[in-house]
């Protein structure tokens, strides 16, 4: 087996993050580090969608990472139309897949 | 004294510098320590721009400058800043999204700066800001070429992956191709490798064997080279290929990459017929150089130019003065040239609002970064053939969904030729990003030969209800 340290992000900078905290998918928890955004915290998880179109339904993710697309909208605590690529998680953070314009459960 | 930043009200700032990146920070701590009052406001938590975006305290980074180039650029002027703002004579306003500058009510010489607050600019509107100057530092955003499959999950900007990597530490995948054109892709696909992504192949669609045919511009940034020659060295320690005038011409998945097809180009970038190679992968990063952010200037009046690359950047004097009086620009909103020049512009721009010199050497030293991007944006511009990468099913307006096949029936079927008449046809373009995304594209497959700079009297979206109080 390699000795050398598996190369990582955190590893590269030299992080050693205050502990993770849970958020949750569609129900699903995952852990967030404190600091990442919703989006940050979803790719360490391998998510890369959490969102489906008004047209066709198909799945989207962040895609700019500055805020400029809005194509990582998503659902957070109830609150359709989140950039996840902005908001940084907080412990106990419910993001459900939006789907189309988000309002659907409204009754808008 | 210190003041609270939050307590802007009835204060008249000398400047209001609206963006906190290399231009923004080097205009703010200039103009306070030459004695002026300072309103920064910036989008982000912490100054430092797209470029100089860094992991958030709670990460624990303890040598962010391993995803930097020029780190101590950029943490010599945020001491500077703290000092400023500890003498109370910057309010850096954090997580400020500005939406628009008027002219204050009270007096037509002075401005009056709107923003939204909050990360995501859901907090409620700031209150209202005034000042004597506005300095523009509003940086820009990523140029994007739409090609089937780019709206897949784990296609994502070259610039958004970096941007996520320097502030949340992660990867979209593990494997991850890189491609589209322009340097940013070199400095990209290194910091993903060191990272620990595998990084098969770097693809620029541009000719990199132009710089070489081009060496007086070269010459005269020596610099320039010894950065080119570290991503080099980056890149082929971690064994990164870079193919140039080459694009990824197709992304293969059904709910996530899983492959993308790579293609030989002509000089006008139009695929070479038999050139597809297959490179499995997890994720693509994506993107075709910059395009500066004209809000709020093009609102305000701000005349633009025509850059080398096709796009619009603000026009601006020696001393760094819009077309509009009491209104400046520093850094990529007038011209994409990097945070070298940046820096120098804000400095540049200061000292004029300031009317303190010398100036000259700064003019000397901008003049030169100027002509090189000048350069460098000629080798990297997007050629007309990328269309040719477009199927009738590809979506052009990720927002609106909007296909090249229907941006082609409104050109050839109900002659629209110019971008904001497809728009009106099509919807492409009227959803969230405001064009952002599609505008470099619908504009080409409109046939438009000279489209204006794209007009957005809201520079982000903000809820009526604040629009109605502002």
């Amino acid at each position: 087996m390699s000795r050398r340290r598996r190369r990582t992000p955190a590893a590269l900078v030299r992080a050693r993050p205050e502990p993770a905290f849970e958020i949750s998918l569609d129900g699903r928890p995952l852990p967030a580090l404190p600091g990442q955004s919703l989006a940050a915290a979803l790719w360490a998880a391998g998510v890369l969608s959490w969102r489906r179109t008004r047209g066709s339904g198909r799945p989207r993710g962040a895609f700019c990472g500055i805020g400029s697309c809005y194509d990582c909208l998503a659902t957070v605590n109830g609150t359709p139309n989140q950039r996840a690529c902005l908001i940084p998680a907080r412990p106990g953070d419910a993001v459900t897949t939006q789907e189309g314009h988000g309002h659907a459960g409204l009754a808008v | 004294m210190p003041v609270s930043p939050s307590d802007t009200r009835g204060t008249v700032h000398d400047l209001a510098v609206i963006g906190a990146g290399p231009a923004g920070l080097a205009a703010a701590v200039t103009a306070a320590e030459l004695g002026l009052t300072v309103a920064l406001l910036d989008a982000a938590p912490r100054p430092g721009g797209q470029f100089y975006r860094q992991p958030a305290p709670g990460l624990g980074a303890a040598r962010p400058r391993a995803l930097h180039h020029s780190w101590g650029a950029f943490t010599r002027r945020a001491a500077r800043l703290a000092a400023q703002r500890a003498a109370g004579r910057v309010h850096h306003l954090a997580e400020h999204h500005v939406w628009a500058v008027t002219r204050a009510t009270a007096d037509p010489e002075h401005w009056t700066v709107h923003a939204v607050t909050g990360p995501d600019g859901a907090h409620g509107p700031a209150p209202e800001l005034t000042a004597r100057h506005v300095l523009l530092a509003t940086g820009a955003y990523e140029r994007q070429l739409p090609f089937p499959g780019w709206t897949l999950p784990g296609v994502v900007g070259a610039a958004g992956a970096q941007a996520m990597l320097k502030a949340g530490l992660v990867l979209p995948g593990r494997r991850i191709v890189v491609a589209g054109s322009g340097p940013l892709l070199l400095a990209v696909a290194g910091s993903l490798a060191a990272a620990g992504a595998r990084v098969p192949v770097v693809a620029e669609a541009g000719d990199y064997g132009a710089y070489a045919r081009s060496p007086r511009a070269l010459a005269a940034q020596p610099r320039k080279l010894v950065e080119a020659a570290g991503h080099a060295a980056t890149l082929a320690r971690h064994g990164v290929r870079l193919r140039s005038r080459s694009a990824v011409t197709a992304v293969h998945g059904t709910d996530r990459v899983e492959a993308v097809t790579l293609t030989r180009l002509d000089h006008d970038w139009r695929p070479l017929p038999g050139t597809g190679v297959r490179i499995p992968c997890d994720a693509l990063a994506v993107g075709h150089g910059l395009v500066p952010q004209l809000e709020p200037a093009t609102g305000l009046g701000c005349a633009t130019r025509r850059t080398p690359d096709g796009g619009h950047a603000l026009v601006v004097d020696g001393r760094q003065r819009t077309t509009v009086g009491g209104i400046w620009a520093a850094g990529e909103t007038c011209g994409v040239a990097g945070a070298e020049l940046a820096f120098i512009e804000g400095e540049l721009a200061a000292r004029s609002i300031a009317g303190r010199g010398p100036v000259g050497a700064l003019r000397r030293r901008r003049d030169r970064l100027r002509r090189f991007a000048l350069a460098m944006a000629a080798v990297h511009a997007p050629r007309p053939g990328w269309s040719d990468w477009l199927r009738t099913d590809t979506e052009v307006c990720r927002c609106e969904e909007v296909t090249a096949g229907r941006i082609q029936d409104a050109v050839t079927g109900l002659g629209a030729r110019d971008g904001r008449t497809v728009k009106l046809l099509t919807r492409a373009g009227m959803g969230w990003c405001q064009g952002r995304m599609c505008g470099t594209a619908v504009t080409h497959l409109a046939g438009d030969p000279a489209p204006a700079p794209t007009r957005r009297p809201l520079a982000c979206p903000i809820v009526l209800d604040h629009l109605a109080d502002g």
